[in-house]
Formats: C-alpha cells, structure tokens, sequence
C-alpha cells in the first residue's frame, strides 16, 4: 500500500468525522494546514487569556471595596487559568508553551484586540465583565462544538467561568446604578467607550473576513462573524435597558421585519489600525507580557536546574 | 464547579439566559453580604472589647497589606503556575482581613472611620479604605516592596510560617469569632508555607543566579523579622484574657521550622539585627517605613473618591 493511498485513506476519514460533527482527537490523523489553523487559533484565544489580565489587573490594586478586590483577583486570576488550559489544547498539537509565548512576545501570533484598549476607570472591569466577556461568550459558546476534542473540552470549563465573570461585571453595574449620580455617569460613560470595541470583537464583516470559510469547512468555526455580531446586539440591548443605560449608536433599532436589530458599524479603520499594532495599548501590553517572561527567566531556569538535579540523585539513589 | 451550574450542562448557547436573574449561585454573592452576618459577636467575659478589636486589626492589616503587595504579581509571576498560586496566597489573605477587620468592629465600633450621613460603605471597608497609614498595625515586613521573586518567596515563607504557629494557637482562643478565623486560616497558611518552602529550597539549589537572589532577598527582609515576636501591650493583655497569643511564645517552634527549611537549602542565617523603630514606635505601634503610604495611596484611592459610592 503506498503512502499516497493511505494519506487518501486516511483524509477520507477525517472528513466523514467532520461532517459527522465528532470530534478529532491529537492522535488521529489531520490535514497540515487543520493543524496550522487550529494552532493558530487557539494560540490567539491563549494569548487572549493572558493578555487580558493586564487591563483588568490594572484596577486589582484600586479596586473600591474589599469584596470587589476579591472578586476581581480571582477572576484574573480566572484568566491565567484558561491560558493554562488552552496552552495545554495548543500543546497536543506539538507545540509548547515556551514557542508559543515567544511567538506572542515577537508579534509573530495575534490576541484579542480588544485587549488593546484601556481600562481608564474601575467601571471598566464591569463593563469588561458585561460586554467583552458577554461577546466573548457568543464567540466561544459555538466553539464548545468544535471538531477538534481538546479545545472544545477546554471551552466547555471556560465557557461556564466567562459566564459568571459576565454576571460579576454586569452585577457590579448594576449596583453602581443604584449609587451616587457620579457613579451612574461613570457606568454610562465606560459603557459608551467599550460598546464600538465590544461589537469589533466579532472580526470585520464577512465579506472582509479571510479565515472563515476554511475553518467552518473544518468544524473550526461555526458561525460567521455577522452572524455573532448579530445575535451579541439582540442579546444585549435588554440587558442595556435592564441597566439603564444607552448604546452610542443612532442606527441601532428594532426591525420589526427582520426580528433582529439593526444597528450602526464600528469604525472598521481604527479596528484595521488597532489589529496591525496602532491601538492605544498594543505596545505597552506585550512590553509589560515580554518583561515578566524576561524576568521570570532565571526562575523558571531554577526550577527546571532543580529537577534535573532531583531526578538524577532520584535515579543514583 | 459543575455542581453550582443552574442550567442543563450542555446548554451552553443559553450562557447569556442567568444574566437577568438573581440566583444564589453567584460567587462572592449578589450583594455585600456581612462577612459575619449570623455570628455571635459577643465579647467573651473579662475581656477587654477594646483590646481584642485592636488585636484583630494587627492580624487583619498584616493580612490586607500583603495582600495587596502580593496582588502586584498578578500578570507579573515568572510563569503561569506561581501567577495563579501568588493570586490564591492573596486572596486566602484578602479574605482572612475581611474576617478580622469585622471582628474588629463588632468588637468596638469606636474604631470604624465615620463617614458622611447615609454612606453605604460597610465596616470592613471604612476600616481598609479610610485609615491612614498611622493607624495601620501591620508589622512593617507585610509593607516592603516585592522585590524579585526570591525575596517574594522568603517573605511569604517568613510570614507563613509565624502566622501558621500564631493561628495554631489562636484556633483555642476563647473568642469563637477568632477561634473559627484560625481554624480556617490555618489551613490555608499550611498551604502557603508549603508553596514557598519548596521554592525556596529550589531556588537555593536551582543555579547559581537563583541562590544569590535568595540569599540576597532573604537578607533584604531579615531585619524586619524580629518585630514578629516583639509582644505589644495589646498582645500582652489578649494573651493573658485566653482571648490572643503573645508572639514571643512561638518563636521557638517558628525557629525549628526556618531552621529545617535553611539546612535543606544550604543557605546560613542572616547576620543583620533588627530593625529599629522610631523613638521605639514599629508596625504594631503605628510607625511604619515609608512605603506603607504609597500602597495605601494605591490601594484607597478609588474608595475615598467615593464616600457615598456603592460597590
């Protein structure tokens, strides 16, 4: 049996699990460019986690009661652990986490962009909480099915701690609302700067879009980014009214034919600047990632240093 | 965490569907809640409510103030593991000061900073948010600057190891209040001693880089170790009512330990003697170095902005 048969085989396979909706577990066989794609992605969604401490950490050490420092702790600290976990899915690929960080602090790999904006009040982490993670959960909850095992099994975990980080943000604008006028205004205010980023969050339009079609073909992705974008609006604008507070979009209305909300577009040129590394933040964030891996270094060379010595007294003893 | 999930497992699409509902099922609640809300807060026969309530405070700021210089290393640890493991050190303080901070109140409500007519702002948080540097009773070691991580880890081993022999005792103090915070603490300060132990034997004996930052770290923060078992007066009295522990008696016990864990690493005691007060004022007294200020500038500013501020 030659090679060529059998990868023919063996790609026949991989399709039937495909378009049976199974799973493709790290052993079974797999295209490169399945492979390269989902390292990619979940490389991002990783670097995503990581990158995303830094501007919600940047209130941990203001936050304005003690219970909101606790919870705002842990759920960055939350985040730390998905990058774990989806580092861990990226490994059974065949790359490590050392190659894949390098690649993040070398610009080589992408994350969010969303991260690439600041956090200028403590508000923020509310908003953050309610928004982004409101639009990261539509973009992951469809990834729980995705066709490659370990990073659905890692979205389920993650999924069900996004969603309580979202009602700990939405919970914490909430009770700003019942507050002081000022703190109203704060939430108002926060809400009106995040709003246009959270919709960006979703990719450009699908028209613009050049990943999509090859990784819906391969179960990788599920829905389009309209599509996402679409169902995050419809999701939120009860949520906005619950709150009491307004969208900054003119445009954005019910369509009454249409069942959905029509709504206004993001500033697609300050997303295509933020994405190619002009965004208010994209230089501070991988120079603050890039100083605590460097500064880390002899750390981790002492613990690997440590091991090795351990294990080789462990094997003469 | 599968066990506190109110909706069907697989019914992920609906994530959004609980926003709108107020269920119990939210950590750290829905609301602030008393820490000690259902707790017998009656101060025991023969003790002094002033005392005991200064006490707690020394307790609950050595917890709060290194909390949140432990939260500095939050996106900043060497790798993923000591983020994560720093960040749970940080929160087992965080909730240890909520607890003690409390106690303190209820204990005497005199030392709770007033604030202006109708202001929500709880006990715990006047009392975090709205003291001045001075009226802190931390010991100083929980105020320096992190440093590198060596000198993090011989901090936390240090203070882990004296306040584990200190709860030890305190979990028999005849304040169930105290008795139960103790109890708990313990528990999570075994923990905590146990994480920096093995990092501090591995980076005695990790590479030559490592051991020189550690023994350099570990003599950063030795003079402030002796202030541990200088026993205040309000300790004295707590100590003698059942109700505290006087540090001095755990030092010997706090001795063998750090001893253990120096002979495992290969690393000698420190020679450097301890470090002065001023006019003999240290952390316990209200005198403290020059960083306390500046965390507290950080750690209050958004509090004090908002007197009347709902969180």
């Amino acid at each position: 049996m030659s090679s060529a048969v059998a990868d023919h085989e063996l790609e026949a396979h991989f399709d039937a699990t495909i378009e049976h909706a199974d799973r493709i577990e790290p052993r079974d066989w797999m295209p490169d460019g399945y492979r390269k794609s989902l390292v990619r992605q979940i490389a991002q969604h990783a670097h995503s986690e990581i990158i995303g401490m830094q501007p919600e950490g940047n209130w941990i050490g203001r936050a304005p009661s003690l219970r909101r420092k606790a919870i705002l702790l842990a759920k960055v600290q939350d985040e730390a652990g998905h990058g774990l976990y989806l580092y861990s899915a990226a490994e059974t690929l065949g790359v490590s986490r050392d190659e894949l960080t390098e690649m993040l602090i070398s610009g080589k790999q992408k994350y969010s962009s969303i991260f690439n904006y600041p956090t200028l009040s403590y508000t923020d982490v509310g908003t953050i909480g309610w928004l982004v993670d409101g639009a990261a959960i539509c973009n992951q909850v469809p990834l729980c099915r995705t066709s490659f095992g370990p990073y659905g099994r890692a979205m389920i975990r993650i999924c069900k701690e996004e969603s309580f980080h979202q009602r700990q943000g939405f919970e914490l604008l909430m009770t700003m609302m019942r507050g002081t006028d000022e703190q109203r205004a704060m939430v108002q205010e926060s809400v009106n700067r995040f709003w246009w980023p959270a919709l960006m969050m979703f990719g450009p339009p699908d028209e613009d879009s050049t990943n999509t079609e090859q990784s819906m073909t391969w179960g990788i992705k599920t829905h389009t980014n309209d599509e996402l974008r679409q169902r995050f609006v419809d999701m939120s604008v009860p949520q906005a009214k619950a709150l009491g507070v307004t969208f900054p979009d003119p445009e954005l209305v019910w369509n009454e034919e249409r069942g959905q909300h029509d709504f206004g577009q993001p500033d697609w040129d300050e997303f295509w600047a933020v994405v190619k590394g002009d965004g208010p933040c994209n230089a501070q964030r991988i120079v603050h990632r890039k100083r605590a891996w460097d500064e880390g270094a002899w750390v981790r060379e002492a613990a690997l240093a440590f091991a090795n010595d351990s294990s080789r007294k462990g094997e003469s003893a | 965490m599968s066990d506190v999930q109110t909706h069907e497992p697989d019914d992920h699409e609906s994530a959004y569907s609980g926003l709108l509902v107020n269920d119990a099922h939210w950590a750290f609640g829905t609301d602030f809640e008393d820490p000690l809300a259902g707790v017998d807060t009656t101060v025991p026969d023969g003790v002094d409510a002033k005392a005991l309530a200064a006490y707690c405070l020394m307790l609950g700021d050595d917890a709060l103030v290194l909390s949140q210089r432990l939260a500095e290393w939050c996106s900043n640890a060497p790798d993923l593991e000591e983020d994560i493991a720093l960040a749970n050190i940080a929160l087992d303080l965080l909730g240890q000061a909520r607890l003690l901070l409390a106690r303190a109140a209820a204990a005497d409500p005199d030392l709770v900073p007033a604030l202006p007519e109708g202001s929500p702002v709880p006990d715990e948080d006047r009392l975090a948010f709205f003291r001045n540097d001075a009226q802190f009773r931390n010991v100083r070691l929980t105020e320096l600057p992190n440093g590198d991580f060596a000198e993090t880890i011989a901090r936390v081993l240090l203070f882990s190891t004296w306040r584990l022999a200190v709860f030890e005792r305190l979990s028999h103090s005849r304040d169930a209040v105290l008795a139960a915070v103790a109890a708990k603490g313990a528990k999570e300060l075994t923990y905590h001693r146990d994480f920096a132990g093995r990092w501090f034997v591995t980076l005695a004996r990790g590479t030559e880089e490592s051991r020189r930052r550690l023994v350099h770290g570990l003599g950063e923060i030795w003079p402030l170790w002796p202030e541990l078992f200088e026993t205040h007066d309000v300790e004295h009295v707590v100590a003698k009512a059942g109700v505290g522990v006087d540090p001095a008696e755990v030092a010997a016990e706090v001795e063998v330990v750090i001893e253990q864990v120096l002979a495992a690493s290969g690393v000698d005691r420190p020679q450097r003697g301890g470090l002065a007060g001023v006019q003999g004022r240290k952390g316990r007294d209200g005198g403290h170095t020059e960083h306390l200020s500046r965390v507290l500038t950080e750690m209050q500013v958004t509090a004090r902005a908002h007197p009347q501020g709902q969180w």
